[in-house]
């Protein structure tokens, strides 16, 4: 029976494992150790910028530990979404902090890169031939929205690693791959049941939030030919079939249909039953192969510059009515920047303010009196600059806005001098689409690096 | 009459992807998960009221093996504009809590 047992050590690369979990991940012997670094959750700065979202430091000691316990066991390391966004520079970094390891280490290995980062102009091209199809009701493309775009991505599929493993890399570094992929690969090679395989990943992307206590680190996914067996490798969590088949709902929309390149999981009829030992075992998942192969498309741009200022105010008067006292000062504002000059097509601006509903936007419950709020003031503008001086021309206001006709003049709580802060270019995604392809390699570019260390193979 | 987050053993929310919210409802035990899905409290109708969008945008799903209804619907604005209020969606859950049963 072809069996294949993957190690997931994160949730997503940086995030941490204790020691003893990561111990006991290998110490039931994994053909290949997994995991996903990234993900467009934390919103659309990161693909706009190209930027990791998290510490180098913490990065590189996860990755440390994957290349150590990889090297000691003579398996291979698959990594996802590499720099949190997947832009080719996520890549590289990422092949940096490989490179200082097996230095450091005194170790050798094949590094295969995966780019997805995708150009305008062949995007423009695959949008003329009617390529690029929209994933919600809410969202369009066309050239103009594609030239807006900074970075573009295409979430590759299991192919690129299952072509890389088999060339007999020891480091899979990749662009943005879809979390599953990067999991569902090596059981895929090895002869296992496919549907089982690509089930067992979307369980375990997220590493141990599929366990009882996530906290520590660590899930263990085992794929054979009819079904597959997840459990925790931290000795304080467990699996139970609860956890494992609740943990579809995460993120997820649809938790019984979910899109891959080239396959739709079908998880509707799957069957979850209780081992011994914290263990988990599904069976009954199925997949249907899609008649056209897609990859989810991700793009984000540039949408202006921000300033921001944190205001505390806890006046009695202020409290009973927050909202409206918000909206004179708004006016106001308002009144005087148009009064100085400043073309108000070039900026916009928000007072939010947090503890009363900011977060929500909405009513708050009959007769709700805040102890204090803190207005935060948000300015866009196409020109940092310009950002700044609206929030300057608001700072006496912040500070002093009357609380009601004659009466004296209040001031406010800053907590900083100067109240102004500066948060600099901010993104937003623009594509939430797939594209069409007749081949999966069509949109990525492999590329194979063999980094000599002292000692042997990673 | 008691809310839904009152009758329910655990709520969340979370972004699914950047331009859809999840929302899960734990009810923990069958009879509850029976009563919610009975009770009507939860509709595509009311569900876009709450959040601003058009009823045939929300997804509704039972699902009895986890005693769980889960709503999917897709976000006003994309996650991370300008003036986006939550980034990861994680405290919307807390509007349909207080929906009564």
């Amino acid at each position: 029976m072809n069996v294949c047992k993957v190690f997931v050590p994160y949730g997503a690369l940086g995030t941490g494992i204790s020691d003893e979990a990561f111990e006991n991940g290998m110490a039931l012997n994994p053909d290949i150790i997994s995991v996903d670094g990234g993900s467009t959750d934390s919103g659309p700065y990161y693909l706009g910028n190209g930027k990791c979202k998290y510490a180098r430091e913490a990065l590189k000691n996860d990755t440390r530990k994957m290349i150590v316990g990889a090297h000691q066991h003579n398996i291979p390391i698959t990594i996802g979404s590499c720099g949190t966004c997947g832009v080719d520079d996520g890549v590289d970094f990422m092949e940096e902090i490989c490179r200082e390891i097996l230095e450091e280490e005194g170790f050798s290995a094949k590094i295969v890169k995966v780019y997805t980062e995708q150009s305008v102009d062949v995007m423009k091209d695959k949008l003329r031939c009617g390529k690029i199809k929209p994933l919600g009701t809410r969202v369009e493309v066309n050239e103009e929205i594609l030239d807006s775009c900074s970075h573009i991505v295409a979430a590759a599929g299991t192919e690129p690693f299952i072509k890389a493993l088999k060339d007999g890399a020891d480091i899979v570094l990749c662009g943005r791959a879809t979390d599953t992929a990067v999991l569902a690969c090596m059981p895929i090679i090895m002869g296992c049941n496919e549907a089982a395989a690509w089930h067992g990943a979307k369980v375990c992307e997220c590493g141990p939030l599929c366990s009882t206590n996530p906290q520590n680190g660590g899930i263990f996914m085992t794929v054979d030919e009819t079904g597959f067996e997840v459990e925790a490798t931290a000795s304080d969590s467990t699996c139970t079939p609860y956890t494992v088949s609740a943990h579809l709902l995460y993120e997820n929309s649809d938790p019984f249909h979910l899109v891959e390149p080239g396959v739709v999981i079908d998880t509707s009829k799957a069957v979850y039953t209780q081992l011994e030992n914290g263990r988990v075992r599904v069976e009954n998942s199925s997949i249907k192969k899609s008649d056209v192969y897609t990859m989810k498309l991700e793009g984000a741009g540039p949408a202006g510059y921000q300033t921001i200022t944190l205001v505390g105010i806890r006046d009695r008067i202020i409290m009973k009515n927050p909202l409206g006292w918000l909206e004179n000062l708004r006016a106001f504002a308002q009144s005087k920047l148009d009064r100085l000059g400043y073309d108000n097509t070039r900026y916009s601006f928000s007072l939010r303010p947090y503890g009363y509903n900011a977060v929500y936007g909405g009513d708050v419950p009959k007769g709700y009196v805040p102890n204090e709020i803190g207005v935060l003031l948000t300015v866009t503008a196409d020109e940092q600059e310009l950002a700044t001086q609206i929030a300057k021309v608001m700072n006496p206001l912040l500070l002093h806005f009357e609380v009601e006709k004659n009466r004296p003049t209040p001031s406010f709580a800053f907590p900083f001098s100067p109240a102004e802060v500066v948060k600099g270019k901010i993104y937003e995604f623009k594509l939430y689409h797939v594209v069409e392809m007749d081949d999966p390699f069509e949109l990525l570019r492999m590329t194979t690096v063999e980094i000599d260390g002292k000692g042997g193979k990673a | 009459m008691a809310t839904i987050g009152e009758t329910a053993y655990y709520v969340r929310s979370k972004n699914a992807g950047p331009f859809m919210v999840t929302v899960d409802i734990f009810c923990g035990e069958k009879a509850i998960f029976e009563k919610l899905s009975a009770s009507k409290s939860i509709t595509a109708e009311k569900v876009a009221e709450v959040y601003h969008v058009r009823p045939e945008e929300v997804k509704l799903f039972h699902i009895p093996d986890l005693n769980v209804i889960k709503i999917s619907y897709p976000r006003e604005l994309p996650q991370g504009q300008k003036y986006e209020r939550d980034m990861h969606a994680g405290q919307q859950y807390v509007q349909i809590t207080k929906l009564e049963v």
